[in-house]
């Protein structure tokens, strides 16, 4: 890391859910130095527009990620079998978000 | 209250919020970074919001002689009634800080009474800037207190922030008689209502922010008559440029 001080507090990422329901999808990232902070800031950069109903930030150093090194042996064997994907069922015409 | 002292009402509340939307809109660029500087950007655009909708309506009591472009860009000073308080400059953060949360707690006041009144533009007004204002006044008190309990620099900046601001606290519990008739008419609490509120507030906060509470007593006073700081003016200037300088002038 370079030795410039980074005077604008930890790396916090955010999740909003648009709707009840619905998953928690990632929507980027700020800047904050503690919890109350972090919730404010991503409150005042991603929800402004009525895009959430319900919203998460988390530390982004806890957040465990793979890294890019290792895609082959964690996604690459997974497509050779079909019955490891669920695509003998028929779903009802009314189902959403499948 | 009939319509031309609503009118003044209104126009009183929306000054309020055009001129702290004003002294908003110059922190822009100018935060501390980048998420702070959008959340203030934010925050002054809900006041100028407030401040369109109160002008609008305060010129449609009037008579629709003027309208509310015309209260906000072709009003000299004189006639703007925002308290000394909201005019005051961008000095430093902490100034910002206790400006803000103070007519924060101010308008969530003020915006409670009208919220309950029978006239739907009003209270319409009122309920959607309550939700806006509670948002402000939980910023504001974040900052505070993290400027305040922070270094020994950010606590001493914070103080005199407040002790140079203190005397302008006296105008918003002042009273005349365009308040008496709001009063009279729930429109709004009461001098002793306003200052038991504030204080109460503003004493917590501070202290829990290890703040001091000036016992000063001295407050000024003037802005009901249309009285103003020399900040004002400068304000103004800039504000008002566009229409000054280009009468009439549109997008």
């Amino acid at each position: 890391m370079s030795e410039v001080k980074d005077t604008q507090g930890q790396l916090w990422e955010v999740f909003i859910q648009t709707k009840k329901g619905l998953p928690f999808k990632h929507f980027g990232s700020v800047h904050a130095y503690d919890k109350e902070m972090a919730i404010q800031n991503a409150r005042d950069l991603y929800t402004r527009r009525g895009e959430g109903r319900g919203m998460w930030v988390v530390p982004a150093d806890a957040i465990v990620a793979i890294d890019s090194s290792d895609d082959e042996s964690f996604f690459d064997p997974s497509n050779d079998k079909v019955y490891r994907h669920p695509t003998f069922y028929e779903l009802p015409d009314g189902l959403k978000n499948m | 209250m009939d319509n031309l002292n609503l009118s003044k009402f209104c126009i009183r509340l929306g000054d309020h919020c055009l001129i702290m939307a004003h002294r908003q809109s110059e922190l822009c660029s100018n935060g501390p970074f980048l998420e702070e500087d959008i959340a203030q950007i934010n925050l002054g655009l809900d006041l100028l919001g407030q401040a369109e909708a109160l002008l609008i309506y305060a010129a449609k009591l009037e008579g629709g002689t003027r309208t509310a472009d015309d209260l906000a860009f072709r009003r000299p000073e004189r006639q703007f009634h925002n308290f000394m308080l909201t005019e005051q400059p961008n000095t430093d953060f902490a100034f910002v800080i206790v400006r803000q949360y103070i007519m924060s707690l101010y308008l969530l006041k003020t915006y409670q009474a009208l919220s309950k009144v029978e006239d739907d533009t009003l209270s319409g007004i009122a309920l959607k800037a309550l939700k806006e204002l509670t948002y402000h006044e939980r910023h504001f008190a974040m900052w505070l207190k993290r400027l305040g309990d922070g270094t020994e620099e950010s606590h001493e900046r914070t103080q005199t922030a407040i002790n140079e601001l203190w005397m302008f606290v006296g105008e918003l519990y002042e009273e005349d008689e365009i308040d008496f008739m709001a009063q009279k008419a729930s429109y709004a609490p009461t001098g002793i209502e306003m200052k038991t509120f504030l204080m109460e507030h503003i004493t917590a906060k501070f202290s829990e922010a290890t703040l001091e509470t000036p016992h000063s007593i001295y407050m000024t006073t003037g802005s009901k008559k249309g009285i103003h700081t020399e900040y004002l003016g400068y304000l103004l200037t800039e504000m008002q440029y566009l229409q000054r300088a280009y009468p009439d002038a549109k997008w």
